[in-house]
């Protein structure tokens, strides 16, 4: 295992991109798909607005790709600190 | 060949195929019982979690849901899809680090505390178990359709089915098999909606559809739905009409309940790597999103059609369907079919030889049925768990893909049952008997428990599955609340904190499932009995939270409790620390040791 002062850091650099991801999760889900809803109404998307397409679409799509991009990072992270598997 | 014969060739078919694999991949150690001996591909495990995730609930049941209120079960789409973003992040990678087997395993060593890893055996078992009764309630509802049975004959069937299924593989049987069994879930559930949606709005991609034109009138299929809802007397589709505050937590009490369930974490233990268990996360949600982003147009576009079907002479100002047409013509056999299941049924109350199906108690429309001589709602039952399965029928699609429908919906819960009962099984014989009460159990004991676990899970779930809860997505919603309050917190706090011991973790967990439960029974009855509820979610104890909503605030509860105690009691040691050190890294993740 390498030194702490290296996980140290990896481990914030991993707890900061998961800080990320998660407001970006609360934001189109809690937020777009239902707080911000009325906010959103005068976007029209087929016979409804945004509000309804991210709570019944939207949502899921921008979930797959925060699970993607989180580890694609991830897998930079561990290699740049020296902590992925051989 | 008749309908019938049709699903019994399909469903005989694609069980045949599930059994010859689990025969071939029959389990021999306890290694491969638990988790496949660790050789699954990211892809695979990927599916087979899908396969295992999506339950009678996510197949039968939701769509259903959602076509009966609209926007306002929107929460179900967010919250079984978002719990996977926690999972990939917070938990899926560290916990195949530590690369044990079992989810109490974890919580056992981390919090260094035999007794930790009783309680959250526990937590499990009750969770898992009501996950179980809810598969239950769907399982009733497909073997009575495809059977042409009563629900009650139908659970009963279902239950030695399921039984029979999960004895006979462990993990790796059920790996592949699940496989399979996605590959006809979602088939069976993606050919009627593809089908459905060409004819509704000529477009192929049921998600596309649904934001579409409906071809029949040239307006959009939601405001042509909106328009033709609220003719009827209902609540507009799209519009959001759930207490705000209720749906928050119910879409938290969902995504952080899906995060907490063992069956569901128990799978990324059996991926080669650290870095495949983030993946592994991401594919699962790739194969689930296939189902989730088609069942609100499964929805909305069975919601039509039903509407148009009890409407046939343009809508309620023409005349309603008759009894005649229902009894005579083919595109209504689906109404006969599934009068047979008790789930399904019309009463001409006014004896005009229609049947008129109607919101009676708006009050809009009380003097319009004044005047017409209507005397209430005449669709008197329609069981929402019947939507998907019924849907081909509606639509009037070839036999051949109602046959598939039936096979999917039964892939679908049996899937996930036996996942359950694995999970089950194995917190029994590997952590409570193994663990706890008798470390030198042998072998073939340990796996004889195991077997006995199943058996009792399954006697209570079917029993309980007599008298459901709810529908089956709300009594799996509940199983969800129970899971987030007490599993998930205490393992992201095993993981992301140093400063949780371990009476401050068990007083969490004791605390956030005592809590939720206390709150679940006080609405749903005392051990889900009928009648002996105190409250009901149409009038809820706090405000406006219902009982299927409770999770999020039962795991406020427990972190809470957690830090408070753990800040008044002795810190943990420095080999816990070292642990969660090493965790939190992936170099260094072996094969798993069993100890």
């Amino acid at each position: 295992m390498s030194d702490n002062s290296s996980n140290d850091a990896y481990w914030k650099a991993n707890v900061r991109i998961i800080l990320i991801s998660l407001v970006i999760w609360a934001l189109v889900s809690f937020g777009f798909g239902i707080l911000l809803r009325p906010m959103l109404a005068g976007i029209s998307v087929g016979g409804s607005d945004l509000g309804f397409w991210f709570a019944q679409q939207g949502s899921i799509l921008v979930f797959l790709a925060l699970i993607f991009n989180y580890a694609w990072q991830m897998n930079k992270l561990d290699i740049a600190h020296g902590v992925d598997e051989e | 060949m008749s309908q019938f014969a049709i699903n019994l060739l399909f469903v005989g078919t694609s069980f045949a195929l599930y059994i010859a694999i689990a025969i071939w991949a029959r389990a021999g150690s306890t290694s491969e019982f638990y988790a496949a001996g660790r050789g699954v591909h990211p892809v695979t495990n990927g599916m087979a979690t899908a396969a295992d995730w999506m339950s009678a609930a996510s197949f039968i049941s939701m769509a259903g849901l959602i076509a009966f209120t609209g926007y306002d079960n929107s929460s179900f789409l967010m919250g079984w899809t978002g719990g996977y973003v926690l999972l990939a992040l917070l938990l899926a990678p560290y916990l195949r680090k530590f690369g044990k087997f079992t989810v109490s395993e974890f919580i056992g060593d981390r919090f260094y505390s035999p007794t930790a890893r009783i309680v959250a055996v526990v937590c499990l078992i009750v969770a898992s178990t009501t996950y179980v009764i809810g598969q239950m309630t769907g399982v009733g509802v497909a073997f009575g359709r495809f059977l042409e049975i009563s629900n009650t004959a139908g659970l009963l069937i279902g239950a030695c089915v399921v039984f029979a299924y999960a004895v006979l593989g462990g993990m790796k049987g059920v790996t592949y098999t699940q496989v399979a069994q996605y590959c006809v879930l979602i088939t069976a559930y993606t050919i009627p909606a593809i089908f459905i949606s060409l004819q509704l709005t000529g477009n192929p991609i049921p998600a596309l559809g649904l934001f579409g034109d409906h071809v029949a009138s040239g307006e959009p299929l939601l405001a042509k739905l909106d328009a033709v809802v609220t003719e009827l007397g209902f609540k507009e589709y799209t519009a959001h009409h759930a207490d705000t505050l209720n749906m928050v937590l119910f879409t938290l009490s969902l995504m952080i309940g899906t995060a907490g369930l063992p069956h569901v974490i128990m799978r990324f233990f059996t991926v080669p790597k650290v870095s495949d268990a983030r993946w592994s996360a991401g594919w699962a949600l790739v194969f689930i999103a296939l189902l989730y982003l088609t069942a609100p147009a499964v929805g909305a576009m069975a919601r039509l059609n039903i509407s148009e079907l009890m409407w046939p002479n343009g809508g309620i100002s023409g005349e309603a369907v008759t009894t005649q047409q229902i009894e005579n013509e083919a595109e209504y056999d689906w109404m006969a079919t599934w009068q047979k299941t008790g789930l399904l049924d019309w009463e001409d109350k006014n004896g005009d030889g229609k049947i008129q199906f109607y919101n009676d108690k708006n009050e809009d429309l009380q003097a319009m049925a004044a005047e017409k001589g209507w005397e209430g709602n005449e669709l008197t039952k329609f069981n929402r768990d019947i939507l998907v399965l019924a849907n081909p029928e509606i639509a009037n699609l070839p036999s051949w893909v109602i046959g598939l429908v039936a096979a999917g919906g039964l892939a679908a819960a049996l899937s996930t049952a036996a996942g359950l009962l694995l999970a089950i099984s194995s917190a029994v014989s590997h952590d409570l008997i193994k663990g706890a009460l008798n470390p030198n159990i042998t072998e073939k004991n340990e796996l004889l428990s195991a077997r006995i676990a199943m058996g009792v899970a399954i006697a209570v779930a079917t029993w309980l599955g007599l008298n459901p809860p709810g529908f089956a997505a709300q009594t799996v919603a509940l199983a969800f609340g129970l899971a987030a309050a007490s599993i998930f917190p205490a393992l992201m706090m095993g993981i992301f904190s140093t400063k949780i011991n371990n009476t401050g973790a068990v007083a969490g967990m004791l605390a956030g499932l005592t809590v939720t439960l206390v709150y679940i029974f006080l609405h749903k009855g005392w051990l889900f009995i009928p009648g002996t509820n105190s409250f009901t979610d149409a009038d809820p104890l706090l405000g406006t939270i219902k009982s299927t909503s409770f999770g999020a605030i039962g795991a406020a509860v427990n972190f809470a409790v957690a830090y408070a105690v753990s800040g008044m009691t002795k810190p943990i040691p420095q080999e816990i620390k070292d642990l969660v050190e090493s965790v939190r890294v992936p170099r260094g993740a072996g094969t798993a040791q069993d100890h």
